[in-house]
């Protein structure tokens, strides 16, 4: 933590890490401070007088079937995200671990996606799924199927899910072909003489050394599902139609700004606000143990 | 290679390719639109091969009105802010953090570990869990509409803090030991001596942080109300909505493609730099 030899007690470090502190302290521990205070708090219809009304706000949004719907939601998309995503990277990785010649080119071609921002990610799904020019809704109406996501909550779902998923690979991917090619060759090659095939060596050698690393990207794809996704939602079906897409961070922005709910809205935070913490505290604790061994 | 079975050869690279195909393909189609006209881009089934429009498009897009119709800032304009942003972002990330892993790492002072733990609280407070207070606070401030609002508020970093921190302490205790016999103060240390040798830490975290930064979508869409400080990545989703009415595809898949054209060169320019760094950050 400290170094053994360090320097003397001075001004000197305060000054270094008041620039942190100050931005800290201003726009990040102040603001979620009042949206704790604005939690409690209940405004009339008029924004006139509020009145302090401790868990009443919680209460209020517990009893709320739309919002329940939304946490179940939310948790759905984000399931839904993690396992495409981590699915077919691990997958592309497998192979890719496996190739001799081209591992780093396939690496080049496959990890770009990440320099995307989301909402961009977005905008190109809505391209190709366009109901009336979409490359996809052309190839699905051959197969009876008759795509338009700004109708059909589910294909809005499965359009945004898809978007996110995509951009996520090349992330997934990056650290589980890392996390594979950092297994000794020699283990590898002992389940080779035994007799294991291919197959056989992924599911009892592979998969399980790499499962820290499985682990990890759990804790960040959820918070990436939860978080990052606001872009992809806003640009794709902006929580429609008829909220089927309306997951909790694009609920917090709706109701904050524009149906200018601020006891409601913060209370949503503050419930946001615990589900971060939460899985920080998954995601350090994991860390320490990896450090560990 | 453990064995060599040719079928599984073939078939692995069959997969990897398929793979590259459904990554690519997005940004393909986005290609193909750029370069062909307004009118092609009206009839289904759209080109999946290139048009000949391309430097058309990209005057139109680049210096032209854009879409027509649209009371938005010029495209280039929209870049500039972007690189502002994105460029403020992460110098001002990576400043603040080299100085307070240095205070945390080479003194000993009182508070020390509550600063500590006061920006390790950041991290869990990502601008999405407290929208509106935040506002508040950069409106009280008139902050909005200017770059420092765009970047100050996104400029505090716990993991940028924790990685120097980590470089920091790898560092044998002798150089201190000898800077000091030589005579060189903190600052000196610091500057000739720390700096220096977490030098590719700096330009990995960079590279991360540039994209951090010039893919930032709600706190951008949240503080300009101007259209001149409208950002590229937010001006996307406004002309979407435009794409409604008048629907120009082939500008509007060229501004996307502008869009990302500086972070993917980045990825793949300093691919190296790229994955150390985000392997490093999210230790």
């Amino acid at each position: 933590m400290l170094k053994r030899v360090h320097f003397p007690t001075s001004v000197l470090p305060y000054l270094l890490v008041a620039p942190q502190i100050i931005i800290t302290l201003i726009f990040f521990i102040w603001p979620a401070s009042q949206a704790v205070y604005q939690s409690f708090l209940i405004e009339d219809a008029f924004g006139l007088s509020t009145e302090f009304v401790w868990f009443e706000n919680f209460e209020i949004l517990f009893e709320d079937s739309q919002y329940l719907e939304t946490f179940w939601r939310t948790i759905i998309f984000s399931a839904a995200v993690a396992v495409l995503s981590m699915g077919s990277a691990l997958i592309l990785a497998a192979f890719a671990d496996r190739v001799v010649r081209g591992a780093t080119t396939y690496r080049t071609l496959m990890i770009w996606p990440y320099a995307v921002a989301p909402v961009l990610a977005g905008a190109l799904w809505v391209f190709m799924f366009n109901p009336t020019l979409g490359i996809f809704p052309y190839i699905l109406e051959f197969i009876g199927i008759d795509w338009n996501h700004y109708l059909n909550g589910s294909q809005a779902m499965m359009l945004v899910i898809f978007a996110a998923a995509w951009k996520q690979i090349a992330y997934n991917f990056l650290f589980y072909l890392a996390a594979m090619q950092s297994i000794p060759r020699s283990l590898i090659e002992a389940a080779a003489i035994d007799g294991a095939g291919p197959v056989r060596r992924f599911w009892d050698h592979i998969f399980p050394l790499i499962s820290p690393t499985t682990f990890f990207l759990l804790v960040i794809n959820a918070v990436y599902a939860f978080f990052d996704t606001f872009g992809i939602i806003h640009a794709v079906t902006q929580g429609g139609p008829a909220n089927s897409t309306t997951i909790l961070v694009y609920k917090v922005f709706n109701d904050g700004f524009v149906g200018l709910d601020l006891g409601g809205s913060a209370a949503q935070s503050v419930i946001l606000m615990i589900l971060v913490i939460a899985m920080t505290v998954v995601q350090f604790r994991y860390v320490e143990r990896k450090v560990e061994y | 290679m453990v064995e060599n079975r040719r079928i599984l050869g073939i078939v692995s690279h069959i997969v990897l390719i398929l793979g590259v195909i459904m990554v690519a393909l997005p940004i393909w189609i986005t290609f193909v639109a750029s370069t062909h006209d307004a009118v092609r881009m009206t009839q289904a089934p759209i080109p999946m091969l290139p048009g000949t429009h391309f430097f058309e498009n990209f005057k139109q897009t680049l210096f032209g009105a854009g879409l027509s119709g649209s009371e938005g800032a010029p495209v280039w304009r929209m870049l500039l802010n972007s690189l502002a942003m994105a460029l403020m972002i992460a110098f001002g990330k990576i400043a603040i953090s080299l100085l307070s892993a240095f205070a945390i790492v080479y003194f000993k002072f009182p508070f020390r570990m509550g600063f500590f733990w006061m920006i390790f609280i950041t991290l869990m407070l990502p601008v999405e869990v407290r929208i509106l207070p935040t506002f508040e606070v950069v409106a009280n401030l008139g902050m909005l509409n200017s770059y420092w609002g765009l970047s100050i508020p996104l400029i505090a970093s716990a993991t940028a803090t924790f990685m120097f921190r980590q470089v920091f302490l790898t560092i044998p205790d002798e150089m201190l030991e000898s800077a000091r016999i030589d005579g060189a103060g903190p600052l000196r240390f610091f500057w000739d001596i720390l700096i220096p040798l977490s030098r590719t830490n700096i330009a990995a975290l960079f590279v991360i942080l540039f994209i951090y930064g010039w893919n930032q979508y709600l706190w951008p869409l949240l503080i300009t109300t101007d259209t001149d400080m409208t950002t590229i990545v937010m001006s996307i989703k406004q002309m979407l909505e435009a794409a409604e009415q008048s629907p120009q595809w082939n500008i509007i898949m060229m501004t996307a493609l502008l869009a990302m054209i500086p972070p993917v060169f980045v990825v793949v320019g300093m691919q190296r730099l790229f994955v150390q760094g985000l392997t490093e950050t999210d230790k």
